[in-house]
């Protein structure tokens, strides 16, 4: 009895340790937190694309971003994949496409309920349309609207 | 080397976007004739009665869209009778999106049975007039002596989740205003939805 139990255990663990291993995580963000955390990067350049599940454009340019912090990841590089699904479609949609597809860099639920406010803060040139992709690296700083090849976003975080 | 350079270049010219210049509050708006889910032509100075119009640019398979159906459907009920008919315009090209074809366009509006037009944009000649972007873009216009007058460009409100009780309604103030011969307090919001399919 005491041996079956010892083997559930172990399956058990087993099984959480896979879990968590795969499972990715959709940390809910807010402006401010988003700020912060780019204003004490120092050196880091930050890539932040704004997308959602329903965006068909976004879901092309995707691998993009995953290919680039692959090819890159001994730079200081950190790529933000923040979604802007509607919140109510949250667990229906956004935390499962992250989990299935497996993606590497962090992913973040834009928490934030006037848009009117949040897309002025982010860029002013900003329509609010996505996909959108914002470079920083200390005082440099470039926002572009639209859809980005790889060979694009490359030469964007090289020129930058 | 010349040859490599321009190659070079023309890998790096990427970010392809079409320049899109919306029509800004203060100029003209401009008229068009399109034809309507009955397959009657639609013009702006059809409606002899009206004091302006709420413009829509909106789809049939936006997710933003389908989210401001109802919203869409509300306004034409509280300001057509007010003088403020909805005037609803698909901008995309059906060819790039195929489920915003003019025979899907006639099935929707037949199954929620709207109450005003819902035209298609043969050639997005209006969507290119007005420079809409997304869906929905709406265009509060105005009858003024000297014509038709753009009063509003952007969102209906502030809320696409409808979640916010305390949610500005930018197109109703737009309006209310304008009834009360005021100058509106929003003129100008972003319009967040989908990016207009436009023809390649």
């Amino acid at each position: 009895m005491c041996r079956l139990l010892n083997q559930f255990f172990t399956v058990t663990c087993f099984a959480c340790f896979i879990f968590s291993a795969t499972a990715q995580k959709v940390s809910l963000l807010k402006i401010d937190e988003l700020e912060n955390r780019i204003n004490t990067g120092k050196d880091t350049t930050y890539i932040i694309n704004f997308w959602a599940t329903w965006c068909t454009p976004c879901m092309e340019e995707l691998p993009n971003f995953e290919k680039l912090n692959n090819e890159y990841k001994k730079e200081k590089l950190k790529i933000l994949l923040v979604s802007v699904d509607f919140k109510s479609q949250l667990t229906s949609s956004l935390i499962p496409f992250v989990n299935r597809k497996k993606l590497k860099n962090e992913v973040f639920f834009l928490d934030e309920e006037d848009q009117q406010e949040y897309i002025n803060r982010i860029d002013s040139t900003w329509s609010g349309a996505i996909p959108a992709s914002l470079f920083i690296r200390n005082n440099k700083r470039k926002f572009i609207e639209g859809q980005l090849s790889y060979s694009a976003l490359l030469h964007e975080y090289q020129t930058l | 080397m010349k040859l490599f350079l321009t190659l070079f270049l023309a890998a790096t010219c990427f970010v392809c976007t079409a320049q899109v210049n919306t029509i800004t509050p203060g100029q003209k708006a401009p008229d068009f004739k399109l034809e309507n889910i009955d397959n009657k032509e639609v013009s702006m100075k059809n409606f002899t009665d009206a004091k302006g119009y709420i413009i829509v640019f909106t789809c049939n398979t936006c997710p933003y869209a389908k989210r401001y159906e109802q919203r869409i459907m509300e306004l034409n009920d509280k300001y057509a009778s007010a003088g403020f008919p909805v005037i609803a315009i698909n901008p995309n090209d059906p060819e790039v999106s195929s489920g915003d074809s003019f025979d899907k366009m006639k099935d929707l509006a037949k199954s929620k049975h709207y109450k005003f037009p819902y035209l298609f944009d043969d050639g997005q000649v209006a969507t290119n007039a007005y420079g809409a972007r997304n869906t929905p873009h709406v265009f509060v216009v105005a009858k003024t002596n000297g014509g038709n007058i753009v009063q509003y460009t952007g969102a209906i409100d502030n809320d696409p989740e409808d979640s916010n009780p305390n949610k500005i309604k930018y197109v109703e103030e737009v309006i209310n205003s304008l009834n009360k011969n005021e100058k509106p307090s929003y003129t100008v919001t972003k319009a967040i939805g989908c990016t207009v399919k436009r023809k390649s």
